[in-house]
């Protein structure tokens, strides 16, 4: 805030190191979180998004993110990939296209196109329809959500994407979504309904969660120590902290060991704004993604249970470089549960 | 510079050095009022071998160095006013042990006090360490090295006093310790060895950068209380605050005056927390505290307030986040406060002469006290918060502090933690003698002045 104050004040120029700075926030909302002044902390990732948008319109950004925000220009997703491939994650599964379900689920840029989050994508609609739940899926058309691209201060690129997605959503009759990734799920349900996108919008846990009792677990399992990481977009920004805990705490022979910092003062993992494919933040020793993974460590938990595609893919990295792999695993919820059902 | 940056980076990795304009601003200034100075660089040690070697370097090719902890100090004492760089100690941030027998941690330089907070809690919860109110990010060490106090200083006295030893990297980068540690394995006490701590205790980062130390802990209670006693009369507080240490309960003591809210105007208001290990102590303790003022309650002229629970978990937040508020009262995020230490018989005097200021220079004022042991001093601070964006704002609080400076000297009383201009007033009325001994102990320890020069210097 300092440096943007500054910059209003004519007493330092944008450049290159001011960009990193900037582009280098996750928006991961620990700053609101934490900071006691009323009303003016409501603001500050508002404001820390303005401060990016103007390095946008003078064009200097760090060349991850020029990168990043082009491939979701031309091709509506971060990878670069055919939107056509989209719905590649659910083959040879038995999803359905989406018709008249009840819910769209939507696997999100990570659950579609990365094979982690693919194989994320699948166990958690494996699960979704071992519980009962009526979906479908799109089978290309849709594009990113833009949740991130928002957060980067590429506004017009966002409402571009976001319109276009309404638009498909709409014209499919689409009235509920359950989302993968909670980055979606904070876009559809915070900031679609301005552009003409109302529905109804769930994290997929929250589904899950209240349908725990409808699955069958293997008797005698192999207890297990577990810790759970919040994701920003689930816990800070959209006040869920019990949803996965919840279905954690249903499954038999899992144990629960919080980290530190957990809930509201869970550390980010380091990859939202963007950052899991602009790089601007360190991977070095003390980049958030490591640093969690010692924390989780230090709790004696042998699985790190996520529920967000960025948060796994970022943390199995830091738990590899760490060297911890042989101990710690990164597993996401559904996973964990899909393993201990019958 | 580039050089020296370079050769910065070789000691510490490249991601913990900036010479760039963007850290240069932000660690020009705190938020307080002193005007920004730039450093020419910024580094950040991970480890005692590395700011070891950043003295060593520093030394040999004479570039000022100012440590900093949490940047929080709001009198400008981490500008570098000669440039050079600023060492900033967040990185060395590890507790690294507790006794709980003999009740003292051993600390990194840059360990914040939430940490330890935080720490305490989770793996030690019967113990506990005397917080100030700062915001949880400023370092044990900072707040050890300029005197600061916090929520158990009525037991425990200033914070610098239940400082048990010490690790320095001196500007040569010789590493020295002192207290217990430097004979022993334990950090129990700086007794019975020459004190070599106050050799870095109150000299605004002029003489060494603290590495490591010791810090006593006291006991956590499971049962905690407050009591606000409120009087009118400002005369009667140094018997007042003398009464009520002198039953030795109470582990912090703030008395506070503000024109808001409404209801306080006017009245001078003494917070007491204490605690026990079971509601009989507790009750015991309470029955203590009302006796000992029993002859102003008696007289109807002063009183305790009655506080329903939830109105007392406020109070009884640690740290509390009442300054936080009142640092915002101006909007524009502006804030700074002198603390005068001095003796509690001068608190009418020293109210009376806040009420002045703040009518004259027409600022948003806030007073208090913290006492510190058994009444043996109070720190008593006027509080002005302003508007970083207007001009005008930020040199009307800076006209008040001033004056606020010039009134504590004059009732008897040392600016605290204090900014140049008031450094230099204290110097002005200091003994020559011990100005002199000042300077000798200070050009033995850093021959080629490289320790955060243009701080205590005439």
């Amino acid at each position: 805030m300092w440096l943007l104050r500054a910059w209003l004040d004519g007493k330092i120029t944008l450049s290159q190191r001011f960009a990193e700075i900037m582009f280098s926030c996750t928006a991961c909302g620990n700053c609101t979180e934490h900071c006691p002044f009323p009303g003016f902390k409501n603001l500050l990732l508002e404001a820390f998004t303005s401060g990016r948008e103007s390095f946008l319109d003078d064009g200097l950004v760090p060349a991850g993110v020029r990168d990043y925000l082009t491939r979701m220009q031309l091709h509506g997703n971060p990878y670069g990939l055919p939107g056509k491939k989209r719905a590649d994650w659910a083959a040879g599964t038995d999803i359905a296209p989406f018709t008249d379900q009840e819910y769209l689920f939507y696997a999100g840029d990570e659950g579609s196109y990365d094979n982690r989050g693919q194989e994320i994508a699948r166990s958690a609609s494996r699960l979704l329809a071992k519980a009962g739940i009526s979906f479908g899926i799109l089978t290309g058309g849709e594009n990113s959500d833009g949740n991130d691209v928002r957060a980067s201060g590429e506004t017009a690129l966002f409402e571009d994407l976001a319109k276009k997605n309404t638009d498909l959503f709409n014209n499919k009759n689409v009235k509920k979504i359950i989302t993968l990734s909670p980055h979606s799920f904070n876009s559809f349900k915070k900031d679609y309904p301005k552009l003409g996108g109302n529905y109804q919008v769930f994290h997929y846990t929250q589904i899950l969660a209240f349908n725990m009792g409808k699955l069958k677990f293997r008797e005698n399992p192999e207890p297990v120590l577990a810790t759970y990481h919040d994701p920003c977009y689930l816990g800070r920004h959209n006040l869920d902290y019990y949803s996965p805990r919840m279905m954690l705490s249903a499954v038999p022979g899992i144990k629960i060991a919080e980290m530190d910092r957990n809930k509201k003062n869970a550390l980010c993992c380091g990859g939202g704004g963007g950052n899991l494919f602009t790089n601007v933040l360190s991977s070095g020793y003390e980049s958030p993604a490591r640093s969690r993974a010692r924390e989780a460590k230090a709790t004696g938990a042998k699985i790190i249970a996520v529920s967000c595609p960025l948060c796994a893919i970022m943390l199995e990295d830091a738990v590899k470089t760490e060297g911890l792999a042989g101990d710690l695993r990164v597993m996401e919820i559904s996973e964990i549960i899909n393993d201990r059902i019958m | 510079m580039n050089d020296f940056i370079r050769q910065l980076a070789e000691i510490t990795g490249p991601g913990f050095v900036s010479g760039e304009p963007e850290e240069r601003y932000l660690y020009s200034m705190d938020q307080g009022t002193m005007p920004p100075v730039s450093p020419d660089a910024v580094v950040m040690p991970g480890s005692t071998e590395e700011v070891q070697q950043i003295m060593r370097l520093a030394n040999k090719h004479k570039v000022p160095v100012v440590p900093m902890g949490g940047g929080l100090v709001l009198s400008g004492l981490t500008r570098a006013l000669h440039g050079g760089i600023i060492l900033d100690m967040k990185r060395m941030n590890r507790i690294l042990k507790v006794n709980p027998k003999s009740r003292y941690a051993v600390i990194e330089g840059g360990a914040s006090e939430g940490m330890l907070q935080a720490y305490l809690k989770k793996h030690h919860p019967e113990l506990k360490h005397s917080m100030p109110d700062a915001p949880p990010i400023a370092t044990l060490a900072g707040n050890i090295c300029i005197h600061g106090s916090g929520h158990l200083s009525v037991l425990g006295g200033f914070h610098s006093d239940m400082l048990t030893g010490m690790e320095v990297v001196l500007p040569t980068g010789e590493i020295v310790k002192s207290g217990s540690c430097s004979v022993s394995t334990d950090w129990f006490a700086r007794a019975p060895l020459p004190d070599l701590s106050g050799l870095f205790l109150g000299w605004s980062g002029t003489t060494g950068v603290v590495t490591k130390l010791g810090i006593r802990l006291f006991p956590s209670y499971a049962h905690n209380d407050m009591l606000i006693f409120v009087c009118e009369d400002a005369d009667l507080m140094p018997d007042v605050i003398s009464r009520l240490t002198g039953v030795q309960v109470a582990e912090d003591m703030t008395p506070w005056m503000t024109p808001k809210p409404e209801w306080a105007r006017g009245f001078l208001h003494i917070n007491i927390s204490y605690g026990a290990h079971s509601k009989k102590e507790l009750t015991f303790k309470r029955n203590l505290l009302q006796a000992s003022v029993k002859k102003y309650s008696d007289q109807k002229i002063a009183g305790f307030l009655p506080m329903p629970p939830p109105q007392k978990s406020r109070f009884l937040k640690i740290p509390s986040s009442d300054l936080v508020t009142f640092a915002d009262l101006r909007k524009g995020g502006g804030f700074e406060y002198v603390g005068a230490i001095m003796a509690i018989e001068h608190f009418a005097e020293a109210y009376r002469a806040g009420l002045n200021i703040a009518r004259t220079y027409n600022v948003s004022y806030s007073m208090g006290a913290r006492i510190i042991g058994a009444g043996h001093a109070m720190m008593f601070f006027y509080a002005y918060a302003f508007n970083r964006a207007d001009p005008e704002d930020i040199k009307r609080a800076q006209h008040a502090l001033e004056a606020t400076n010039t009134a504590a000297l004059e009732i008897g009383g040392i600016p605290w933690k204090s900014e140049l201009p008031a450094q230099k007033q204290i110097i002005d009325k200091m003994d020559p003698g011990t100005f002199n001994l000042m300077n000798k102990i200070r050009s033995v320890l850093d021959p080629n002045h490289i320790m955060n020069p243009g701080n205590w210097e005439k």
